[in-house]
């Protein structure tokens, strides 16, 4: 077990994009990388939408910009739910138009929360007090807390059956680094989903990637998919 | 009216004055953006942005630009020497776990117990949207709040209970307007500096809000 080399090794790439996404089924919780377009997995996505499934929950910071990636999904009415902390920006009128007309659940919560529901769910955390939203119309109904003088709200993890995210750089066991700031919610979304599909620039030899600096270590990852042959 | 007021870079300018050596600092969306271009040459200052950097810089040349490196408003920036990138979870650690000395935030509101009114007008056909607004108004060592005293129309934005949906309850320390400097204090809010030429009772009356004064 200690060769890493030969036939039948472990290898998570994935010859194609709708091979990747191919078993996502209709109703699934999909959390989607990304912050505004920087580390959004738009490839990804354009093959989740080729391959139809519907009534999707996405778990994504905004709700789409423009015309491409998860605003393109939401624009094919494909999302039944979104769980998000900022949807409303100058560029998000597919959202706008879907939540003014009914045709889109929303659920907002503060970004820090955000991250730290998807954090706690790849950690295995139950559930957490925090500061952020106490007193405020997104803790209404909640349960809270008095801790050393300081009121908390409790916040749940936010679990998913699959996480896209982008990856600048990917090898067959998984293992990511980034791109400067498309980092961003794509190593939690990681650990919190069953199974995460990384999109990625190159696909490289496994130890291309230096150990000190690998991101995502490939336990959080199940598949890993060039973005463009 | 007639009064004297700061100029919106005269608040920036002003609330740059108070950002300190060495600070890790978190600059709102909007306005309190500004504050980033008085911050003297040769003072070493850490500016944090939500979506994972520390370490930010200007805004790149023309035809520098990179879609992999932006601001929490997605705009282009750069990173200085010794910036860092990192994730989500980390980036709001930074904030949720008290490790920024100073943030400033844009305002609706701002009541006297120093409540913070900022991510939605309560419009019943307004789609709310929060972002990191309610981590940073609780996480931050220091919140500053940067925005016009009053509305267009001349009501007063400094108030006794807000009347917007709150960001955070007693989270504001210290308040830039175009007419004034205020402290946040346990016994109310206290005037610091005002606009030259502006009398106490003049900015008292434009104020909605009992203030102390200096």
């Amino acid at each position: 077990m200690w060769s890493t080399e030969g036939e039948n090794m472990i290898d998570k790439t994935f010859e194609s994009l709708e091979r990747a996404v191919a078993d996502v089924p209709d109703g699934a919780t999909v959390m989607i990388g990304g912050f505004g377009n920087a580390g959004m997995p738009s490839a990804l996505i354009n093959a989740l939408i080729a391959q139809g499934a519907r009534e999707l929950t996405i778990v994504n910071n905004n709700a789409g910009n423009g015309e491409t990636g998860l605003a393109a999904l939401l624009k094919a009415k494909r999302v039944r739910k979104i769980i998000c902390s900022f949807p409303r920006q100058a560029d998000s009128h597919h959202f706008d138009a879907l939540y003014r007309g009914g045709e889109i659940e929303l659920e907002l919560t503060p970004q820090g929360n955000l991250a730290e529901r998807i954090r706690a769910a790849g950690a295995g955390i139950g559930g957490f007090f925090t500061p952020t939203g106490y007193g405020t119309l997104l803790a209404e109904g909640k349960e809270t807390r008095l801790i050393d003088g300081r009121h908390y709200v409790l916040e749940s993890p936010i679990h998913a059956d699959y996480a896209l995210i982008k990856a600048l750089r990917g090898d067959r066991w998984g293992n990511l680094v980034y791109r400067k700031t498309a980092r961003n919610f794509g190593p939690i979304m990681a650990m919190a989903a069953k199974t995460t599909i990384a999109q990625v620039s190159d696909i490289v030899p496994l130890g291309e990637l230096d150990p000190e600096v690998i991101v995502t270590p490939g336990i959080f990852v199940q598949r890993v998919v060039k973005e463009a042959a | 009216m007639s009064m004297n007021r700061y100029t919106r870079d005269q608040i920036a300018q002003r609330v740059a004055k108070d950002i300190f050596e060495g600070a890790y600092v978190n600059l709102g969306i909007g306005l309190p953006t500004k504050v980033a271009n008085f911050l003297p040459a040769d003072r070493e200052v850490f500016l944090h942005s939500e979506n994972g950097l520390l370490g930010m810089g200007p805004v790149p040349e023309p035809g520098e630009e990179d879609e992999d490196l932006i601001n929490a408003g997605k705009q282009p920036v750069t990173l200085l020497t010794g910036g860092a990138y990192f994730h989500h979870g980390d980036s709001f650690a930074m904030m949720r776990g008290g490790h920024l000395d100073i943030c400033v935030l844009g305002a609706f509101q701002v009541s006297e117990k120093g409540d913070l009114a900022n991510w939605h007008t309560g419009a019943s056909d307004a789609i709310p949207a929060v972002g990191g607004a309610m981590d940073l108004a609780l996480g931050a060592k220091k919140v500053f709040v940067m925005m016009d005293h009053q509305t267009k129309s001349g009501e007063s934005k400094i108030v006794r209970l807000c009347s917007y949906p709150l960001t955070g309850m007693s989270c504001v320390n210290r308040i830039y307007t175009d007419l004034a400097v205020l402290d946040v204090t346990p016994n109310g809010l206290r005037v610091a500096e005002m606009a030259p030429g502006l009398t106490f009772e003049e900015l008292q009356a434009a104020t909605s809000a009992p203030l102390l004064a200096p």
